[in-house]
């Protein structure tokens, strides 16, 4: 169970973006969270991803009261996540070749044996030919290093995935090969979803339960004011 | 409207972008030329011309640039063309490893402010801002002051107080890339805060750091000579550059201008070609700017 309870965050503590949140995933289930540009719908998700320490609150993460985020958080309850982002320029490391973006987590966490033959693997599911492997992000479209991004998200194999508006800047067909992709891991593993959008149609039709942000708290600001986009991008703690 | 009809405004934009390239390309290339001829000359003179630069000829002391002395003499009759190479040599060597080592401390200090971030951060920079506060000429004087005449007081001095600068530039660089999603990708994959610095940040910032490097070498010359000229850097026998303006000031008042001259040229041409270098490579890394050059 991923249970996130009456968690306050933000980036500056006299202004948090949203106050008492609280929101559970179980194992192997889909949640949608549905809410307009800049509520702090990503921001809840990189709370629950151990990507930003809250102000307040509590994670429990299948049981176990989290109590450190990013570096500080145990390796096996960060690569419990997989997460992918919106913006796949962003999120990839403009010097990698895909085929190195995807084994990272890998040769980060000690697992360089195998790593060509996981990689292969993964770029199979996700339909990345073995050309565009050898290419670095500037290389490539939107939607193929996406794609790469889906591909390391799930390289670890992790228990959980976080989808940050993974589709937003994607046209119809790869965000549905997209959404197969993970749909198809989650039948095999039984990972439990969060995926953040504001696409209604998309996450009813995803995921098992869509919870709009609007129920879950009130803005305590004033609504927010960031132009779209600029809570992408935030200095973590 | 006349020039849209014709199909004109495509011409005039590619001459406007080839006026820009062609100065470009001249200051480029001859920086390259001026810096190659300085290296070229700083390291096949002394081998390869068996003069000594320290030969005294009292009766052909203070000679005007002539035949047999292109650039004149000294004092006490030295060939000025043969010490000012020497005297480069030195500055140039100096140049280059003072803003090496000030390079790689000031990366060192500023990735770890920078990636640490919080009160490590805070307080490193804190120690930073205090000593930039005090004049680095100044703090240079009383570091050399404290070591025997010589070369490496002399780098010592102009690295340990030309670090602060590029722990500036690499300390915001690595904040502004901290910020960055694909760091958080990293987090999120299990690399450890080292692996995020190596991996990741530093990649990131060597080519501002290694830019500053380049910009610092005729910076550190500068003040190697200025150390000399004040008597504190090398010893006076040692053919630096700064030496040799020190030792011809008298001989500028009696109206010999060469001794200060061409020692004087010999700083500043290497300066405005590493500068003219630094700058191409800057327009040629920044994509940016390369796009924008491409109009």
């Amino acid at each position: 169970m991923l249970d996130l309870r009456s968690v306050t965050a933000g980036y500056d503590k006299r202004a948090p973006v949203f106050r008492d949140v609280s929101l559970s995933v179980a194992p192997g289930e889909a949640v949608g969270l549905l809410g307009p540009s800049g509520c702090g719908k990503s921001t809840l998700a990189r709370v629950a991803a151990l990507l930003h320490r809250p102000d307040a609150g509590t994670l429990h993460l299948d049981g176990t009261p989290v109590r450190h985020w990013r570096h500080r958080a145990p390796r096996e309850q960060r690569t419990a996540f997989g997460v992918v982002f919106q913006q796949a320029r962003l999120s990839a490391d403009p010097r990698l070749r895909l085929a190195d973006l995807i084994a990272e987590p890998l040769r980060a966490t000690g697992r360089r044996e195998g790593a060509a033959g996981r990689v292969a693997e993964l770029a199979a599911t996700v339909g990345l030919t073995a050309d565009l492997l050898t290419r670095r992000p500037h290389e490539v479209s939107d939607g193929q290093l996406q794609r790469a991004c889906l591909a390391r998200a799930l390289v670890l194999r992790p228990r959980w995935l976080v989808c940050d508006e993974m589709t937003a800047m994607l046209d119809a067909s790869t965000t549905a090969a997209l959404v197969r992709v993970v749909e198809d891991y989650r039948a095999a593993t039984g990972a439990g979803l969060l995926a953040v959008g504001h696409d209604r149609v998309l996450l009813d039709r995803w995921c098992e339960r869509t919870v709009d942000w609007a129920a879950l708290t009130a803005p305590t600001t004033p609504a927010p004011t960031c132009p779209p986009g600029t809570n992408k991008v935030r200095r973590g703690n | 409207m006349a020039d849209l009809a014709a199909g004109r405004t495509g011409t005039v934009w590619r001459s406007r972008g080839g006026e820009g390239r062609s100065t470009r390309t001249l200051r480029l290339r001859t920086s390259a030329v001026l810096l190659t001829a300085t290296v070229l000359a700083v390291l096949l003179v002394p081998p390869l011309v068996r003069l000594d630069q320290q030969a005294v000829d009292l009766a052909a002391k203070l000679e005007a640039p002539g035949w047999d002395h292109p650039f004149g003499t000294d004092d006490v009759g030295r060939d000025l063309l043969l010490r000012c190479v020497y005297g480069l040599r030195v500055s140039l060597l100096v140049g280059v490893a003072a803003a090496l080592t000030a390079t790689v401390v000031g990366t060192a200090v500023g990735a770890t402010a920078g990636a640490l971030g919080g009160w490590v951060d805070r307080g490193v920079m804190r120690v930073v801002d205090a000593l930039s506060s005090v004049p680095h000429l100044l703090m240079g004087v009383f570091i050399v002051a404290m070591f025997r005449p010589g070369v490496w007081p002399v780098v010592a001095s102009v690295a340990l107080t030309h670090w602060l600068s590029t722990a500036r530039i690499v300390r915001a660089e690595v904040l502004s890339l901290r910020a960055r999603p694909h760091i958080d990708a990293a987090v999120s994959g299990g690399a450890s805060r080292w692996r995020v610095t190596v991996r990741h940040l530093l990649p990131g910032v060597l080519p501002q750091a290694a830019t500053a490097a380049v910009l610092m070498v005729p910076h550190a010359m500068w003040h190697e000579s200025a150390l000399s000229f004040l008597g504190l850097g090398l010893p006076t026998h040692t053919a630096s550059l700064g030496n040799l303006i020190q030792e011809a000031r008298g001989s500028l008042l009696a109206g010999q201008w060469w001794p200060t001259l061409f020692p004087g040229l010999f700083i500043i041409v290497p300066t405005l070609a590493v500068a003219g270098l630094a700058g191409a490579w800057r327009e040629r890394i920044n994509p940016r700017r390369r796009s924008e050059l491409m109009l």
